[in-house]
């Protein structure tokens, strides 16, 4: 990077402090949708599993007989869309965010006591990390998924387990960097454990870096639930996972354009939103990000 | 040159060999492995009988070693659906798999690039921001959504292309575009960012003073800099592109080796499943290592530096 664009970053800097519009509205957006998933007992018109086999593949906007009505339509059994649409969000939530606290415990744990013990902890964990991510993500989610069988706790065990190597990395970098720091020898030096300088002294100032993979890792967990879904190897029906959902949208796709566009929509949104919050966040946080 | 292409060798060997641990782990997770390969209601006899002919009752280590050395036969194994050699079967299906990797990687560069490249040039501008969005969209569009959306538009509503299987070369189209329009954005990240970079170079602003236009400078001197990072790029998308199959083929019926996974694992035949979990994975190994080593020999600082 050439000095001219060096000093111009320094001096833009206390203007970035302003968060921008466009982050306000994914923030919101990502607000609404948590909300509306944790609300979705109470709000959600229909017992999404409450099968009505006259109003089946209805559009929507269709009323019932009792003058309910359909707002995103109904599916091939006649299950309201809108319902499942957002007791779907519920799942979608809960699996990824489980999933990526299973795979920053583990990832971030390797990571921190590879950089710290160095030698041949440093070698078993850091070619661990090599090999985990020469096999493609999806690959591994669905072999193991596929040998487990399906189960929403197995599926956030699969996807924690399968993803920590991502966090290992950054936390491996950044621990090597703040250990060398005077105030964590300091540490060592009063007496503190191993255990006590890495959480309480290395992890506090190495979370930025990590909260960056964590945001992006969140988005990508919301995909593998619903494709895993999708191909049948996730959440099982009737349960209404977006990914589920989607798959008899895709048989209907010719007479029933809604049942995959309303949570193929949603789906959209929230990654979208989680993407561009990620980006953000990683010009904001990561010392490494490349800034332009 | 030799040591480091051996080096990367060597590193490339280490991950072929965790990668046949981890599926070979991987696939005892459910306790018994002979239950992952029996057809559904199988007798008890027939379980037994086949548990003491694949070995799986002998020590797990006795296991491993012996399924190294079959896979170092090139032995692996035979389909106890289909009664044939579980390789044959998918190997029928790589063709497929590979038209369809390669229609889309064609898509990924042949948007993907342009589209860097102005956002480079047209740095700030209203172009920047729209095609920033076609990128984040094509990021945030899981294939198997893009691929659905695809099929009502140009498959249902206006009846353009067909929507499924591999009749004839139309078919490709959908299919391709589904799958590379992630690697798209990736693309059109990657080559903004190292045109950017290019472009902050003093030989772009000598050029400039020269009188060379911008566009001269940038198809004649700052593609072919910028051009070394993508092909990095490109082959660890080959890869991920054989991953994204899974879910694309699926979509559009098409019989590619990601659609025999899947069918694999409806038909519990785990054995195809590892077969083609382990080719792709060693096409991921062997794209990456060629990319390190060509990156080397296009740019001795990378092969230099220590």
């Amino acid at each position: 990077m050439s000095a001219n664009t060096a000093i111009s970053r320094r001096v833009r800097r206390p203007r970035a402090r302003r968060v921008p519009l466009a982050i306000a509205v994914v923030a919101l957006i990502l607000v609404a949708i948590f909300v509306l998933a944790a609300a979705a007992p109470w709000i959600a018109p229909f017992d999404p599993t409450r099968q009505t086999l006259v109003m089946r593949l209805k559009p929507p906007g269709t009323m019932t007989a009792a003058g309910q009505i359909y707002l995103f339509g109904t599916d091939d059994l006649g299950r309201d869309l809108l319902s499942r649409v957002l007791f779907g969000a519920q799942i979608s939530l809960a699996v990824a965010t489980l999933s990526v606290l299973v795979s920053t415990l583990v990832g971030v744990t390797l990571g921190m006591i590879a950089a710290w013990s160095r030698g041949s902890v440093e070698v078993i964990v850091m070619r661990s990390v090599d090999i985990m991510l020469s096999i493609p993500a999806v690959l591994l989610a669905v072999l193991t998924v596929a040998v487990l069988g399906p189960g929403f706790f197995k599926l956030i065990l699969v996807l924690g387990l399968t993803r920590w190597p991502r966090y290992t990395r950054v936390a491996f970098g950044q621990t090597l960097q703040i250990a060398t720091l005077p105030y964590v020898k300091a540490a060592e030096l009063a007496g503190a454990g191993t255990a006590r300088i890495l959480f309480r002294h290395v992890l506090p100032n190495i979370a930025g870096p990590l909260l960056v993979v964590a945001t992006a890792e969140f988005g990508l967990m919301i995909l593998f639930e619903a494709g895993l879904s999708f191909l049948g190897l996730g959440i099982q029906p009737p349960a209404p996972s977006w990914g589920s959902i989607m798959s008899v949208g895709r048989q209907y796709v010719e007479r029933a354009w809604w049942i995959v566009t309303f949570p193929g929509g949603c789906l959209f949104l929230l990654v979208l939103s989680v993407n561009v919050l990620g980006d953000w966040l990683r010009d904001r946080l990561d010392p490494q990000a490349r800034v332009r | 040159m030799l040591r480091y292409v051996a080096g990367r060798l060597l590193q490339a060997v280490i991950a072929v060999f965790g990668v046949l641990t981890i599926v070979f782990v991987v696939m005892r997770f459910s306790g018994d492995p002979t239950l992952l390969l029996v057809p559904e209601g199988a007798s008890q006899d027939y379980i037994d009988a086949l548990r003491t002919q694949l070995g799986f009752d002998r020590p797990v280590i006795v296991q491993y070693l012996d399924y190294l050395r079959s896979l170092a036969h090139l032995d692996f194994g035979v389909s106890v659906v289909q009664r044939i050699p579980a390789i044959d079967i998918v190997a029928a299906r790589i063709p497929h798999t590979v038209l369809l990797a390669a229609g889309a990687l064609f898509v990924a560069i042949g948007i993907g690039v342009p589209v860097g490249v102005a956002m480079a040039v047209w740095r700030g501008g209203l172009m920047e921001r729209l095609l920033a969005a076609l990128v984040l969209t094509g990021q945030s569009m899981p294939t198997f959504l893009s691929g659905i959306f695809l099929i009502l538009v140009f498959g249902v509503m206006l009846g353009w292309l067909p929507t499924s299987g591999a009749d004839d070369f139309k078919a490709l189209i959908l299919p391709s575009i589904a799958l590379g329009a992630l690697s798209m954005s990736t693309f059109a990240r990657m080559a903004r960012i190292s045109i950017v970079d290019e472009l902050a170079k003093d030989y772009v602003r000598a050029g400039r003073a020269r009188g060379l236009s911008l566009p001269g400078i940038v198809w004649r001197h700052v593609l072919r800099n910028a051009a070394i990072p993508l092909i990095t790029i490109a082959a660890l998308e080959i890869g991920n592109l054989l991953a994204g199959a899974v879910i694309v083929e699926t979509v559009f019926a098409w019989p590619g080796i990601g659609q025999l996974a899947i069918q694999s694992i409806q038909s519990r035949d785990f054995l195809v499943v590892q077969v083609i979990v382990l080719l792709i994975s060693f096409a991921y190994v062997i794209t990456s290592l060629l990319a390190d080593v060509a990156y080397a020999v296009i740019d001795p600082r990378i092969r230099l530096a220590r």
